[in-house]
């Protein structure tokens, strides 16, 4: 679990992250977006209990951050932004040394290198020198870094950068086997279509602030406003006789279509079906309206940078 | 224990393998230790031969020694190359993250660099010299004895942990290996100093004179092996303040540190001032005992020693070592006069020397300076009481009225400097090294122009127009 309160860090006179407060229970994935410089590595570091906070508090996997150091370390696997590899280890050397940093015995050592290798298809390369490594291999070596010791909390920075669509899926899908695993997840990441399939909760961060927080679903709906529904016919319908359950508008109409504005899908969509059948609509397809994630992080960080907000960001 | 010694064996292990398997560090380092002895060799043969056709053999004696000094050196030198390798290097291709995130405490870290950036140059430099001396005894040159053997390479060991040791303060200021090496010609400069001495020791002194080099090497390497322990601390490591010169950030540092919260010259003396003072007990009470033991040292040895000399003194000599003795309390002839100013920037010249020394060598040599100061006192009070003049007279006649200021003076100064080196080696959580630095350099200006300057202006004043009124009417003529 991790855990902050106001978490904060100044250099000098700048303050690169400025009272973020988040919480990630076992078993999800939390994912920091924002722009580069924007206080994610940073936060990382404070949350590996490399940086000490300038104030504020964070406690990662039951341990503080300040006085507990050793054991957050211990209990954290660690991916960074850059992937950091000795170039003329090979990559069954690298995994060993790092397994003897964090107090491995040997047949825990060669049994976790063996999964991780072959797991992550690096088994053949195993003996070779990570120089001789692509970029793809390379980030999946660091990522096996990370997971030798089974840690109960991962921090990921781009954990898929470089790699190619089919090591990517590899690593997403460990990752989200991981999470199955109750593990605690942050991931920092400019990939926005992989923040959506892999986040349970999203923290858009800028100028070291968290801006929002929350679900993929709460953020859409604070950000682009209710969800919005469209109802396809086979034929042309005027919709006659049709009554709209509560909590439902409708915003544009068609021939061959109907648009909604659904303030609580989960309850109003049924009625709404229901409504639709009952007035013997020729109904052939009901669904969202596509909204991405990245729609909400563009709006987000434009309302961030506008004039105005600039201005209250200042004072 | 043996689980922390392991963790530093693992650092250092895997260094190892890293150097074994990088021809940059190698080659340079295959080379030096088998092309050096040859070298040397050659020379030390052409000159003993040049100095045995006219006779000599002062030098040649001695060359066998000293070139086991410099052969011993070269390899060393590579210890830089690995030493900033092995820190910024790792820091500039950012491996050294994930190892700072592992469970590891800074000084296994810190130990296992420092150890592995030591231990290959001197295996290397240790090749050298046997090569060396292989070589030796088979010709007709004089093999040095085991015991000068053994304190040169106690010498050689000393210059790599110095020369690491200094590498990784230089390292933990960096963040690319560029800016090491600009900077690690504050290591090559100094160093090269030293060797230039210890030659010069090797070839005029005794084999007991190496004793204080080695101690001084020692002493030096003992006190960056502290401040690097004491800032190599994670959060300097993964900095960003390093390589960027802001001045701005730095006016203001210096600025908060010298003004405080004072908004007059009467609230900076009260509050900071004052403050700067109170942190100048301990420094203050240790340079007192350094006077008393320096004075009574000097004053001693001048007393013992110093009758066998003069009684062996042609007349000639004896006035000069009395005028000498009459210069350093500024006792000139009546009809002469020293000007305040003169007195004073003298007096201000000394005491910024006690400071530059003592930045270079975190307060070894400006200490080292004051005390030389102190021990004039005694050295010249002891002079006098040979020549029948009462120390106890001339002492209050000659020093008391204006000592009451310039003494004070200069253990202010000294003082000061002795906090900065006490500081500077002392871990300062949640402090940056330039932020230490800057606050250290407020402290010492606030001293300096606060109080040591009135106090040398006012001492100055006194010297050149009360001490020799007294002086004269007190002392036989």
């Amino acid at each position: 679990m991790i855990e902050t309160r106001d978490l904060s860090k100044q250099f000098n006179d700048f303050w690169a992250v400025d009272g973020v407060t988040i919480s990630v229970q076992p078993g999800q994935i939390l994912t920091l977006l924002g722009q580069n410089g924007a206080g994610k590595t940073t936060t990382v570091r404070m949350l590996t209990a490399l940086l000490k906070p300038t104030r504020g508090w964070a406690r990662v996997a039951g341990y503080d951050v300040m006085s507990q150091g050793d054991r957050v370390r211990a209990s954290v696997g660690v991916l960074t932004e850059q992937h950091g590899l000795y170039m003329r280890m090979t990559g069954i050397e690298y995994l060993d040394f790092f397994g003897r940093i964090y107090r491995l015995s040997a047949k825990a050592r060669e049994s976790r290198s063996d999964y991780l290798l072959n797991y992550f298809g690096l088994s053949q390369a195993a003996s070779r020198r990570i120089g001789e490594y692509s970029k793809g291999m390379r980030q999946k070596l660091a990522l096996a870094r990370a997971l030798m010791h089974e840690p109960p909390v991962l921090l990921l920075d781009e954990p898929t950068s470089a790699m190619d669509p089919e090591s990517a899926r590899l690593v997403r899908d460990e990752i989200a086997r991981l999470r199955s695993s109750q593990r605690t997840i942050v991931i920092c990441t400019h990939n926005l279509a992989e923040a959506e399939i892999l986040a349970d909760k999203i923290a858009i961060i800028y100028r070291g602030r968290i801006l929002m927080v929350g679900t993929l679903n709460e953020l859409k709906q604070k950000v682009l406003g209710t969800a919005e529904y469209e109802a396809k016919f086979s034929s042309a319908w005027r919709g006659n006789g049709f009554n709209l359950p509560n909590g439902v508008t409708l915003i544009e109409r068609r021939d061959m279509s109907l648009r909604f504005s659904v303030e609580n899908p989960s309850e109003a969509n049924p009625l709404l079906l229901h409504s639709l059948t009952d007035s013997r609509a020729p109904l052939v397809a009901f669904q969202e309206v596509p909204r991405s994630l990245e729609q909400v992080y563009l709006k987000v960080m434009a309302d961030a940078q506008a004039p105005s907000a600039e201005a209250v960001h200042a004072g | 224990m043996l689980a922390d010694l392991q963790m530093v064996w693992l650092v250092a292990q895997r260094e190892l393998r890293d150097q074994f398997r990088d021809w940059r560090i190698l080659t340079p380092l295959i080379v030096l230790t088998l092309s050096f002895p040859f070298l040397m060799n050659q020379v030390a043969h052409e000159a003993v031969g040049f100095f045995s056709r006219y006779g000599t053999t002062l030098i040649a004696d001695r060359l066998v020694p000293f070139s086991v000094l410099i052969i011993g050196f070269f390899p060393i030198t590579i210890s830089l190359v690995v030493a900033l390798e092995s820190f910024v290097g790792e820091k500039e291709r950012g491996t050294i993250e994930p190892l700072l995130s592992a469970p590891m405490q800074n000084w296994h870290l810190y130990f296992g660099k420092l150890l592995i950036g030591i231990l290959t140059p001197l295996v290397a430099s240790y090749a050298s010299i046997a090569f060396y001396l292989a070589m030796v005894s088979h010709q007709r040159l004089q093999m040095p004895s085991v015991y000068t053997l053994t304190l040169l390479f106690m010498l050689t060991t000393a210059h790599a942990v110095l020369m690491v040791s200094a590498a990784i303060v230089i390292s933990v200021q960096s963040t690319s290996v560029r800016a090491a090496n600009l900077l690690a010609s504050f290591i090559i400069i100094p160093v090269a100093l030293m060797m230039q001495g210890e030659s010069v020791l090797m070839f005029w002194g005794t084999d007991k004179v190496l004793w204080l080099a080695i101690v001084a090497v020692v002493i030096m390497a003992g006190l960056l092996v502290r401040l690097g322990l004491s800032h190599f601390e994670r959060e300097y490591l993964l900095g960003r303040e390093f390589d960027s010169l802001n001045l701005r950030w730095m006016g203001r540092t210096f600025w908060g540190s010298f003004r405080g919260e004072s908004k007059s010259l009467f609230g900076w003396y009260r509050f900071e001032v004052r403050k700067a003072m109170r942190q100048l007990i301990v420094p203050m009470l240790i340079v007192a005992g350094i006077a008393v033991v320096g004075y009574w040292l000097s004053y001693h040895w001048v007393t013992v020693n110093i009758p066998k000399m003069l009684s062996d003194a042609t007349p000639s000599d004896y006035a000069d070592i009395i005028q000498d003795a009459r210069q350093s309390v500024g006792l000139v002839q009546a009809n002469q006069h020293i000007s305040a100013l003169a007195i004073f920037a003298n007096n201000i010249r000394v005491t910024f020397l006690i400071f530059l020394g003592g930045i270079v060598s975190f307060s070894v040599l400006g200490v080292m300076t004051y005390l030389i100061n102190i021990g004039l006192i005694g050295t010249v009070l002891g002079i006098f009481k040979l020549i029948g003049v009462s120390p106890t007279l001339l002492f209050l006649a000659g020093l008391l009225p204006h000592g009451i200021f310039e003494i004070p003076a200069l253990m202010f100064a000294s003082a000061i400097v002795l906090r900065i080196g006490a500081v500077l080696v002392t871990p300062q959580i949640g402090k940056s090294m330039g932020q230490v630095i800057l606050e250290l350099a407020a402290d010492w200006v606030k001293v300096f122009f606060g109080v040591v300057i009135p106090l040398l202006a006012i001492a100055a004043l006194v010297e050149a127009y009360i001490t020799p009124s007294i002086l004269f009417a007190v002392l036989p003529k």
